[in-house]
């Protein structure tokens, strides 16, 4: 799960992490009062969205008069920020964080993530920090230094010590950077993230050091012990229909294509999608229903398909292992009468039960095309696509 | 011969009594499994299917042989099941849960591998030798006996290829699940080096996705060894970088564990990669005939 900027930078106030003086607003009223609270000049607004590169979008900008702050205010707030990371959808900017410009002599890089292979927290940190920092990681790879944490000891001071010193930190420094990266461990720990970074963490003109910018993502699977945490979460960030999908257990991403597809298990379903491609068309989305999918999932999950308006095709691709397909196949009909589906269904069903999920789709009475194996499936939703083409 | 479990190894099922423990159990017992023990903490004493419940895995240690564990434990409690089975001194960990916290696991790596303990998953469809002994809610019935091994990270993806083998007569000496999840136990390479010295392993399939580097690690060590001819398909060739596919695992970050390097980075070291995920039996099959 993601959070915002401001929401990233309150958590590390309450480890004991300076961040700049600022003020969270979502109307204009509430950016002349923050002008008024702050230093009145040489204040940066920043538009709070879940994707990096916000100032290349034009979200991010240095204000010094009061009319200046007002004008910007009125063009960032309610609009949509399209960014590298955002895709075309782009992300509605509700909340900006206006915060008084600092200046700085240096920018830091400072950040923690799990090392999948070793089986551990590595603690990240660069004193060449800022927007380059991973073009710094790939071609001056020894001005990033990586110290990977034994799970058993935790953050012990050597660990800091030897990655400020390989650095090339001035020694003045040592300790308020040691105090930083404590409290952004104990953040990673305390409340389960699967990334926490400082960047940049500035060293002021008066030698104090600042949490300038900040991204803190979370452990999905450890939110249930994380309440507070949950209720960070804005959903207005996220693809409405993903959401939707969230909310049944499904595990639904929105892609560019018009084949609409519904799999059991993430890993078949994007080796259908590779498949989808291969005969040359396009899946319109990932849809993973699960191991353990019910008759009411299959249903929502098929709603979700015919709701995107790409959707040409329906290739359903199920083997049911711990999925019985007389469920699959009890969810599909039910789908298709209530919700009135025209569009053709291939449907390649295989494993547990699966002579009785044949049966119910046949006895249905309705328009499905059925296969034999994922190949036959894959060529037949081309062959329909191909049809639609010449016929329309 | 197999790897890991056959006909002589004897289960124990942590979460015996749950419903996917309860539902497991019989499956496993159906297919042959000798499943010895279960544990549920309050249960001890009753009897489940004929087999005995205990409180403690200590306890059903102390009572019992046990070989291997079969772990259905909630995600916030799975961690704890993993090291409580470790501590046990039990060899072989199967720990089928999907959902555990990341952190959770960091401890859990280190403290089962001090042990010399084999942690296989979590988040995992589990371990079969065909005909011998099955850990896991895989479907029994789609396999055969013979010479294929197979390791896969996904879950119905490896249903889908045993059953294109199966098909066609090709059967399977073990398949493998390492499971889905950020950190696991065994992973490519350890059961490349099982199987190579396996006799009834013949082939291996290496069925890998996008994320981590696991699939690179493993082509790094085939480099060198090459004793049995593999074949490999990496899902997620057509997936939309920096997002999740489901697996917590399946992320791709920093031009790191995309399909395309992940498949040059296999090829050249000497593994056929198959881009069609329908036709993989194929490939299989030519490899065996170049072999012949």
């Amino acid at each position: 799960m993601k959070i915002h900027e401001y929401q990233a930078k309150d958590l590390l106030k309450t480890y004991g992490i300076p961040i700049p003086k600022g003020i969270t607003i979502k109307n204009k009223e509430d950016a002349i009062k923050a002008w008024e609270s702050l230093n009145k000049a040489n204040l940066v607004v920043k538009a709070q969205i879940h994707s990096g590169g916000r100032g290349k979008a034009g979200g991010i900008r240095i204000v010094n008069t009061r009319k200046e702050l007002e004008e910007y205010v009125s063009h960032l707030l309610g609009s949509t920020l399209f960014t590298e990371q955002t895709g075309d959808e782009g992300k509605p900017v509700e909340y900006l964080l206006i915060e008084e410009a600092v200046e700085f002599k240096k920018e830091l890089y400072l950040g923690f993530t799990v090392d999948r292979s070793r089986a551990c927290i590595s603690m990240i940190l660069s004193s060449e920090g800022g927007i380059e920092i991973e073009k710094v990681a790939a071609s001056t790879p020894e001005k990033v230094v990586v110290e990977n944490i034994e799970p058993l000891l935790g953050l012990k001071d050597f660990y800091i010590t030897r990655a400020l010193v390989s650095a090339g930190i001035d020694a003045k420094y040592f300790r308020k950077i040691a105090l930083v990266a404590k409290g952004l461990y104990r953040l990673f720990i305390e409340k389960d993230c699967s990334l926490a970074e400082i960047n940049p963490l500035v060293i002021t003109a008066n030698d104090e050091l600042l949490a300038v910018d900040a991204k803190i993502n979370f452990d999905d699977n450890a939110l249930f012990r994380h309440p507070g945490i949950l209720s960070l979460r804005d959903y207005k960030q996220e693809n409405p229909l993903e959401t939707e999908a969230a909310k049944y257990n499904l595990n639904y991403i929105k892609l560019k294509g018009n084949v609409g597809c519904m799999v059991n298990g993430a890993g078949l379903a994007m080796a259908t999608m590779d498949l989808i491609k291969l005969v040359g068309a396009e899946p319109a989305n990932f849809l993973d229903v699960g191991g353990g999918a019910t008759s009411n999932m299959v249903k929502e999950g098929l709603k979700i398909l015919v709701s995107d308006k790409d959707v040409k095709v329906i290739f359903i691709n199920i083997f049911g292992g711990i999925l019985r397909c007389d469920t699959l196949a009890n969810g599909v009909v039910e789908a298709a009468r209530e919700l009135h589906i025209e569009l053709p269904i291939v449907i390649r069903l295989e494993g547990t039960n699966v002579e009785e999920g044949k049966r119910i789709l046949k006895e249905a009475g309705l328009k499905f095309i059925t296969a034999l194996d994922m190949g036959e499936a894959a060529v037949k939703v081309a062959e329909l696509l191909g049809k639609k083409e010449i016929n329309g | 011969m197999s790897i890991l479990i056959d006909k002589t190894t004897k289960v124990l099922v942590q979460g015996i009594t749950g419903n996917e423990g309860a539902f497991h159990t019989r499956q496993m017992k159906e297919y042959g499994t000798n499943i010895v023990a279960g544990v549920t903490p309050g249960k001890g004493g009753s009897v489940f299917e004929g087999i005995p419940v205990f409180n403690t895995v200590s306890e059903a240690k102390r009572r019992m042989e046990i070989d291997a564990t079969a772990i259905f434990v909630p995600p916030p409690f799975a961690a704890d099941a993993i090291l409580e089975a470790a501590e046990s001194n039990i060899k072989i960990i199967v720990c089928l849960t999907e959902g555990i916290p990341t952190l959770d696991m960091l401890g859990v790596f280190h403290y089962v591998k001090s042990k010399g303990s084999i942690l296989i998953g979590p988040n995992t469809p589990g371990i079969i030798s065909p005909n011998k002994c099955k850990i896991g809610v895989m479907a029994g019935y789609i396999h055969r006996e013979g010479p294929i091994g197979i390791i896969s990270r996904s879950g119905t993806l490896t249903y889908e290829v045993v059953y294109q083998l199966s098909n066609r007569g090709i059967g399977q000496s073990t398949c493998i699940g390492i499971g889905g999840d950020p950190i696991v136990g065994l992973k490519y390479v350890d059961l490349l080096k099982m199987f190579e010295e396996d006799e009834q392993t013949e082939l291996i399939i290496m069925i890998g996705e996008i994320g981590g580097t696991a699939e690179e690690e493993a082509a790094q060590y085939y480099k060198i060894s090459r004793k049995k001819p593999v074949v490999a398909f990496i899902a997620g060739v057509t997936a939309p970088p920096n997002r999740r596919m489901g697996h917590a695992g399946a992320i791709i970050s920093g031009g790191k564990g995309d399909a395309a390097t992940k498949i040059k980075t296999l090829e050249e070291a000497g593994i056929t990669v198959v881009k069609n995920p329908a036709e993989i039996w194929q490939a299989v099959m030519d490899a065996r005939q170049k072999r012949l």
